[in-house]
């Protein structure tokens, strides 16, 4: 990808909530997001898949929850004080929660900081990314918010 | 005029009185000579052309009149019901929905003039016209509407006097003053009846006093009347005189009339009354107020009461309906509450809870109550439907149809129209056979086509049953083998049921396989899908030879359901109440194996165990000598449970898991608990 093509095109800037899942840190678009709760009790779905956790009751409403790790094909959650659900409210969809390990902050991000992702060997988790943040030398994965909820694993 | 408010009340009454037509043509069909639905008949045309009329459907009403028409032939004897008139009326339906479709789109009712269909009713009439004429007048008349206005001119005998009206007529012979009986023809192009009714009435008290008036004053004040009325007049002027009066008003296009010469008596009164018993009856009440003073009555108070409903609006129903759910859950809650907390509380507080209990059950029963409808509003189009297929397919074939009664939540009942559908042209098409095949298997010529609709337990089922060639298995087998959905180990190894259900796959063509009329695919899938989605399932019995059954089964509510709560490892499950047969402990020295499946026998019925925690995957520790077995049933079949704990009953509200997970379909939902815990509700219908 030619970056000076990049910087002139328009430069948006958008808010992404960064969460740590292990030690890797992700961008999450805050227009997906609705809510984010601490853990709750998850009931587990029999015969679901295996990243889903089960559903939780949110003020009434059930809601799916996902592991993002294991949807990543990482080792299993353990729980912690610091471990939050994410909910998300994609545009005509219903909403779903994801799992991560420590929501850490929200930072602004403009297009031209964001890289597209380069396709190395993790293709496994590289189509739930959609580009690589910079922000304070630290490097931020984006999800692609509509492969990680979508059902396209097998 | 303004009469966009009436539309959907036009609406509404145009498709009841299409449907009755339906149902009675078809009646009129097998019975020509069944006079009270010819007159069933009449009325309801006739109340459609009014109507039609009113609403400045010009198109709609020149049809319904000459469908009128027809009827009124028939009605008169000049004209015997055939095949031929029947199916010309039918597609006058047709076209008539068809109106009826574009005025609920748009409001208008579009320009198709159905001129074949009217050239073919002209030719019905035509046909009867030189006996029509002969009967009723000298007048050469072509047009129909003129025989018909011949019928019409005599409307004013047709009078039926109340006991006081006879007295007034009494005593106005007695004073030597005439008594009159006029019928008044309004011009058929005139806009506003009523007011031209008004002023004829205006001025005719000018001369004299109406004692009486068919429709009575009331109705025509609201305009329910065609284009004559009656008016029963004492007046001490000339029988001219009063007529000339009533000709002046401009839209009147005659009025004709005679002088009474007695009082009328009863014979006459029963007379009147075989023609216009109806009218007749309802006139009674308003007429009492209105005959008085002759000028339009303004008692609000006589008018017939004749609905007492309500339309509303379903998204209503629904906030209603989640407000409940949301009442219960909080209702949950606090019996949890009250439940868990220790010895303190009063007695008082636990008899509240528990008439709160009772009002939220109530309450959710009524609010269901208002949701469900009759089956009878999706099936009561299909007996004209299997008559239209009969012919297309050149097969006799009856339906016959019980439990239309049967109710339904009302977002089911819409959907389950289509799928009905599918499956009785499916037995029309691909299950009956020729007359030829059926002779040659001794079967009777008339093929039959049941739809047989009832309530078991918490569902709703309904069959379908033929009985023509049933689904040939082999061949079902065959043409999967062909289309490479199943290998041939596959075949070997699959029950007939197994392989029945690949009926139920998409993509699986039927029309070759069951028969060789060659058709559109019937998409069973699709049924499936459909019916699945409204959280039913379906299934097929059949024989080769004698006939299937397709049995829909779909549950009762949507909602809210009374659930067995069990335990499950240190989970909670929720199974149905509806499917519940009865609880057992069951010491596991009982358990037999049966082709190495568990089974019990229960009072002389083997009934299969399934052990939810394996099929749940939970780990259970439960190593009891006692097993808690929930025995549940599915139509005729029955299974046992095994569950760790049972916690009680309690009226849950079901929530969908939403699109994200799937799973095998044996969570058919989940439910929030008293203290805001999720319990998922096992679909006892696929653990079967």
């Amino acid at each position: 990808m030619d970056n000076t093509l990049k910087i002139e095109s328009t430069i948006e800037e958008k808010q992404y909530i960064v969460v740590n899942i292990g030690v890797e840190q992700y961008g999450i678009d805050i227009g997906y997001v609705d809510n984010i709760v601490r853990m709750q009790k998850i009931t587990r779905v029999p015969k679901s898949q295996k990243y889903f956790h089960g559903v939780i009751n949110l003020r009434g409403e059930i809601i799916p929850v996902m592991s993002l790790r294991k949807r990543f094909g990482l080792e299993g959650d353990t729980f912690t004080d610091k471990t939050r659900i994410i909910i998300l409210k994609p545009e005509q969809q219903e909403p779903i929660g994801i799992i991560v390990d420590v929501v850490k902050e929200v930072v602004t991000l403009g297009s031209e900081e964001i890289d597209k992702v380069p396709s190395d060997g993790r293709d496994d988790i590289a189509k739930y990314i959609c580009g690589v943040g910079k922000n304070n030398g630290g490097l931020i994965s984006i999800l692609n918010i509509g492969n990680v909820i979508g059902d396209n694993q097998q | 005029m303004d009469v966009s408010q009436y539309l959907e009340i036009f609406i509404d009454e145009t498709k009841e009185h299409l449907q009755s037509l339906n149902e009675q043509l078809l009646v009129i069909e097998k019975e020509p000579e069944n006079t009270d639905t010819i007159n069933e008949i009449f009325r309801a045309a006739h109340s459609l052309k009014g109507m039609a009329g009113t609403m400045g459907y010009k198109r709609m009403q020149k049809l319904t009149h000459q469908m009128e028409n027809v009827f009124s032939e028939i009605r008169n004897g000049a004209k015997k019901v055939d095949a031929n008139i029947v199916d010309v009326l039918f597609q006058c339906l047709d076209a008539l929905e068809e109106y009826l479709a574009c005025i609920q789109e748009t409001a208008d009712e579009g320009d198709n003039d159905n001129e074949p269909i009217l050239k073919q009713l002209e030719t019905i009439l035509n046909g009867s016209a030189p006996k029509a004429q002969t009967e009723a007048s000298k007048e050469t008349a072509k047009e129909p509407q003129k025989a018909e206005a011949e019928e019409a001119k005599e409307k004013y005998k047709d009078f039926v006097y109340a006991d006081f009206e006879k007295h007034a007529i009494a005593e106005a012979f007695e004073k030597g003053i005439n008594v009159y009986t006029i019928t008044v023809f309004v011009d058929e192009n005139c806009l506003l009846k009523a007011a031209r009714a008004f002023l004829v009435f205006k001025s005719v008290e000018g001369v004299g006093e109406i004692i009486k008036s068919n429709p009575s004053a009331q109705d025509i004040e609201d305009e329910k009347f065609e284009f004559d009325f009656s008016i029963c007049v004492v007046s001490k002027e000339p029988l001219e005189a009063v007529l000339s009066v009533i000709k002046n008003v401009s839209e009147i296009a005659d009025a004709i009339g005679e002088k009474l010469e007695s009082v009328p008596g009863d014979g006459k009164t029963e007379e009147g009354e075989n023609k216009e018993s109806r009218p007749a009856e309802d006139e009674k009440k308003p007429a009492a107020a209105a005959a008085a003073k002759a000028a339009p009555a303004k008692s609000q108070t006589s008018k017939p009461i004749v609905n007492r409903s309500v339309r509303v609006d379903i998204e209503k129903l629904d906030v209603l309906m989640n407000l409940v759910s949301e009442l219960i859950i909080a209702k949950n809650g606090l019996v949890s509450q009250s439940s868990s907390e220790e010895v303190s509380q009063s007695q008082a507080f636990n008899e509240q809870i528990e008439y709160l209990e009772r009002v939220t059950t109530n309450l959710h029963e009524s609010v269901m109550k208002v949701r469900m409808m009759p089956i009878e509003t999706v099936t009561q189009k299909f007996p004209r439907m299997i008559r239209d297929l009969s012919k297309k397919l050149n097969k006799k074939m009856e339906l016959y149809m019980t439990g239309e009664d049967t109710e339904l939540d009302r977002t089911v009942i819409d959907e389950i129209g289509d799928p009905l559908m599918h499956l009785l042209r499916n037995s029309a098409d691909h299950g009956l056979e020729s007359a030829e095949i059926r002779a040659r298997r001794g079967k009777p010529e008339v093929g039959t086509v049941c739809l047989d609709a009832y309530q078991d337990g918490n569902n709703v089922v309904i069959e379908v049953r033929d009985d023509g060639n049933g689904i040939d298995v082999e061949a079902v087998k065959n043409k999967a083998l062909d289309k490479g959905s199943i290998t041939p180990e596959q075949a070997a190894a699959m029950s007939d049921k197994e392989i029945i259900d690949l009926l139920f796959k998409p993509s699986f063509s039927t029309a070759k396989v069951v028969s060789d009329i060659s058709g559109r695919g019937v998409g069973l899938d699709v049924v499936k899908t459909k019916i699945e989605a409204l959280g039913g399932d379906i299934e097929v019995k059949t024989e080769l030879g004698v006939g299937s059954t397709f049995i829909i089964r779909l549950p009762l509510t949507l909602a809210i359901i009374q659930a067995l709560m069990v335990e499950l490892g240190d989970e909670k499950y929720a199974i149905s109440l509806g499917s519940i047969q009865i609880i057992e402990d069951i010491p596991v020295s009982d358990i037999k194996y049966v082709q190495t499946k568990e089974v019990v026998n229960l009072r002389g019925s083997v009934i299969p165990i399934i052990r939810l925690d394996e099929v749940l995957d939970i780990e259970s520790s439960n190593e009891e000598e006692t097993l808690t077995v929930v025995i549940v049933k599915k139509g005729d079949r029955l299974a046992g449970l095994v569950v760790d704990k049972l916690i009680g009953q309690q009226e849950i509200v079901i929530k969908s898991l939403g699109k994200y997970i799937s799973n095998s379909k044996i969570i058919n939902g989940a439910t929030i608990l008293g203290d805001g815990e999720v319990a998922l509700i096992l679909d006892v219908n696929t653990l079967l």
